[in-house]
């Protein structure tokens, strides 16, 4: 649609740019200067909630999901709302502690809590979620304790936690592989006839979580394919928060995730990733579908990474502050607490117990990160395979006497 | 009562070191848990610092400028509360892991690193033989070619593994060459295999593996000349990482050398004029707020020159095969600063007016020479200019910044003797203030006869300030 407007713009802009006439671009332009697609005022973008909490009237684009939002309870909203700051903390924490070399690296979920509680709120116990690296708020939904979330970046495991207990794989670091994990299993499902059956303690669908700049792999596409021409019950979730690194949208893309979907054989949604109602609502009716066996569906999540890309990556050497500033308005705790007051979903003491657990939860996975063993180093050898395995065993044997040959030296350095 | 130290973390991937930039607290402040304490540079960025224990600080054991290695303790703080004395809190370090890679770099709390490594069982014969003697680490050799750095040396020249392909050190070795002690002629510092068939044929006496790294490029007779003679006092070569600002600056200069055909040209002007109006301008009440200087008309006239020459306030994309003409002069003002030079620019400067633009000039080098220069702040420049003058030299040839078509050097003011033309035509040598500018552009889009014209234009707005009325 307007792809060829930004193009046509960019080259005017090129042309005619007069010799005097001051020119408000200096650097790269920010999103707010853009037209089409990848601006935010995109009428096809899902929203139920302005920056501020009001909700907005229904129109066409979010009525099909109107009915979930108001169906939602109180007590819904005040889950989603304390999901929303215990996990902004608990990502804070991490970042710290990382700062305080107790973690090897941090990937920071700042500003992409809503998208993240959304979907991870519109699970069921019996789906599964395949995570990239980022997706702390989805671990949290799924019950996945923070310190295990640590102790990979800690290093301290390859992996902390066992992803059958809450139905969430381990954490991707390889960009959008996960995607054909989840096209597999969600093949699996449809195989396993966990699917289409009506009951709905039953039938199961997958989440595959991925990035903007995973749309750009190859997984991701092979990954398309295969959930489109098997009709997997498969939702990916791709958190658009406009930086691949350090790459804008603009070099990833010339057509937008939600509508490359169209052309794989499946829809596609577009849906404000800061707006949790609307998050949530979008990817409720697109895993029901998936579980009612109407096939996969993309959702694109449009969102903004506030921090760097990892605590390795300095965000101010390729962008503005002032493309952080515009975002910061657009702010999903703020914009859920706004909708709450204005429903009368909580009162004052609701919110104040909330940033007092927040503390709590802090105090415990600082305290639990820190005091973390190192772990025995045979247990490398564990988990590789689900059952005993010859080869395996042989190299643990090999490891222990390797390590037993060494003198023991009397006080450590 | 304990006190605990807070140890230099690795806030990068890898990072052995940082520069400590700022301290935000001071000896005798409360702080609580995660509260930021110092602002560090590391190879990578600027990075802030939360503290891990609330308390009150009662030493700062770093200075700031210090480079503290990760690990190292930089601050001590009287923590609360009963616990037993906490200097290494964490578990006794399991250190098999880190066996050769260096400090362990996650998870280290308050303990400082330790490299030690426990030592074999003199021939305890390992069951698996074969595997496990693959496996496990070549001892410390004894390194017979290691010169005996003097222990007094501060920095211990760093001696990095040559570069050259599997074919090429095998080529080396079979000729009992030392690939360090070999000038490498390839890209990027790679030697080649002429390079060792050159050293090996006898250029150069290179043979044996007991060359110190400091006789590197005498191979190729490189330091012939001044090998030869007396040398310097006989301190031994010192080699600094190529990093950070560094790093970039030379990125910036040898894409900007190899892209655009630099022309350079030069002008001799009698700026006594300019001169009396700096100070006139020191006087004026309007100015009392902002630091007027040379440099300051220098910025004006280059200015008010570029948009008389609207066509030379451009840049070169390549990618679109597009000249762009800029809208605005956003002038750049190369400024050392304590990390290396930076090139700030003013964002349409010529659309300021002499006052502000003497504020901006300031700020932009206070903010720069401060190393809070926004990286904005750093793009997006049309010209630039170089005040060499300052160190007292007469002129040079500056390299563009990157992406403009023009940058000017303005050289030393001195008291020249001059010719100088009376009303009645009669001349007569005088003492005069007199300067020398230097303009380089680009000459894919600034011919000779732009080029000279803006020269020849801002060193008539110096020489006599009012033809800017000429121009109105």
């Amino acid at each position: 649609m307007s792809d060829s407007d930004v193009a046509g713009h960019a080259g005017t802009r090129g042309r005619m740019a007069g010799a005097f006439e001051p020119s408000p671009e200096m650097g790269p332009t920010p999103p707010s200067q853009i037209s089409g697609h990848f601006s935010d005022d995109n009428p096809e973008m899902v929203q139920f909630v302005d920056a501020d909490g009001n909700r907005l009237a229904t129109n066409e684009t979010n009525a099909p999901y109107a009915q979930i939002v108001e169906d939602m309870t109180s007590e819904d909203a005040r889950t989603i709302y304390r999901d929303l700051v215990l996990v902004r903390r608990i990502d804070a924490e991490g970042f710290a502690l990382q700062r305080q070399g107790e973690l090897g690296l941090w990937p920071s979920l700042f500003g992409q809590e809503a998208a993240q509680v959304g979907a991870g709120r519109a699970l069921r116990a019996q789906d599964y979620a395949f995570p990239g690296y980022r997706e702390h708020g989805v671990a949290w939904c799924r019950g996945v304790d923070p310190v295990s979330l640590f102790g990979m970046f800690r290093g301290v495991n390859h992996g902390g936690w066992d992803s059958n207990e809450n139905n969430f794989h381990l954490y991707t670091i390889v960009i959008g592989n996960q995607m054909l994990h989840a096209v597999g299993y969600g093949m699996g499902i449809a195989a396993d006839g966990d699917m289409g059956t009506g009951d709905p303690e039953r039938d199961a669908a997958v989440m595959a979580f991925t990035g903007d700049g995973g749309t750009s792999q190859g997984d991701f596409n092979e990954a398309l394919v295969f959930a489109a021409v098997t009709n997997a019950p498969v939702v990916f979730f791709v958190q658009n928060n406009q930086w691949a690194i350090s790459e804008p949208n603009d070099k990833q893309f010339i057509i937008p995730p939600y509508q490359r979907a169209r052309g794989f054989g499946f829809p596609g949604v577009l849906v404000d990733g800061n707006d949790p109602l609307a998050s949530y609502a979008v990817a409720k009716d697109a895993l029901d579908k998936a579980r009612s066996g109407q096939g996969p569906t993309l959702i694109e999540a449009y969102t903004y990474r506030m921090g760097a890309h990892t605590t390795s990556d300095d965000p101010t050497k390729y962008r503005s502050d002032a493309e952080v500033e515009i975002w910061k308005h657009k702010d999903p705790i703020k914009r859920m607490r706004g909708f709450m007051q204005e429903r009368g979903h909580a009162d004052p003491e609701f919110f104040a117990a909330v940033d007092a657990e927040a503390d709590e939860v802090a105090a415990r996975i600082r305290k639990a990160c820190q005091e973390m063993p190192d772990p025995e180093l045979p247990t490398m050898f564990d988990n590789q395979y689900t059952e005993p395995h010859p080869l395996v065993e042989a190299e643990r044997e090999e490891f222990l006497a390797y390590h037993a040959g060494f003198a023991e030296e009397g006080g450590q350095a | 009562m304990a006190v605990k130290n807070f140890n230099l973390p690795d806030p990068g991937e890898g990072l052995t070191e940082a520069e400590i930039t700022t301290w935000k607290v001071k000896v005798g402040d409360e702080v609580a848990v995660n509260d930021i304490v110092i602002e560090v540079e590391t190879a990578k960025s600027l990075v802030e610092l939360p503290i891990p224990f609330a308390g009150k600080v009662v030493q700062l054991l770093a200075a700031e400028g210090d480079t503290v290695d990760v690990g190292a303790p930089i601050i001590a703080v009287e923590v609360a509360g009963s616990d037993p004395e906490p200097a290494t809190p964490a578990a006794p370090a399991a250190d098999e892991g880190d066996e050769a890679s260096g400090p362990n770099l996650v998870g280290y709390g308050a303990k400082a690193g330790s490299t030690r490594r426990r030592a074999r069982k003199g021939g305890t014969p390992t069951p698996a033989s074969a595997p496990a003697a693959a496996v496990s680490t070549p001892a410390p050799a004894p390194t017979p070619a290691a010169p005996a750095a003097p222990a007094a040396e501060p920095l211990t020249p760093e001696r990095t593994r040559a570069l050259a392909k599997p074919p090429v050190r095998k080529l080396a070795k079979d000729l009992g060459l030392d690939l360090q002690s070999i000038t490498p002629s390839g890209e990027g510092g790679i030697v080649t295999r002429a390079d060792v068939e050159a050293a090996s044929s006898g250029t150069a006496p290179t043979t044996a593996t007991s060359a110190a790294p400091a006789l590197r490029g005498s191979g190729a007779g490189a330091l012939a000349p001044q090998g030869a003679g007396a040398p310097f006092a006989a301190a031994a070569d010192v080699r600094v990482p190529i990093k950070g600002v560094r790093k970039a600056t030379a990125a910036a200069m040898v894409s900007s050398a190899f892209t655009a055909p630099h022309v350079t040209e030069f002008v001799t002007v009698d700026v006594t004029a300019m001169m009396e109006m700096v100070e006139r301008l020191k006087k004026d009440r309007a100015f009392k707020d902002v630091k007027v200087t040379p440099l300051l008309i220098v910025a004006k006239a280059f200015c008010l020159a570029l948009r008389r020459h609207h066509e030379a306030n451009a840049s070169w994309d390549e990618a679109a095969q597009e000249i762009v003409l800029r809208g605005s002069v956003n002038l750049g003002i190369a400024a050392a600063t304590p990390r290396g030079l930076l090139v700030p620019n003013i964002k349409a400067a010529d659309q300021l007016s002499l006052h502000d633009l003497a504020g901006a000039l300031g700020g932009l080098v206070a903010t720069a020479r401060e190393g809070r220069t926004q990286p904005a702040d750093l793009s997006g420049g049309t010209a630039t200019i170089t005040n060499v003058g300052v160190f007292g030299v007469d002129t040079g040839t500056p390299i563009l910044n990157p992406g403009e078509a023009t940058i000017l050097a303005f050289g030393a003011v001195r008291r020249m003797p001059w010719v100088v033309t009376a009303a009645d035509g009669s001349e007569s040598i005088e003492p005069r203030w007199v300067t020398q500018l230097a303009l380089s552009f680009d000459h894919r889009l600034v011919d000779g006869e732009l080029g000279s014209k803006l020269l020849a234009d801002v060193a008539a707005l110096l020489h006599d300030p009012g033809t800017a009325f000429l121009w109105a």
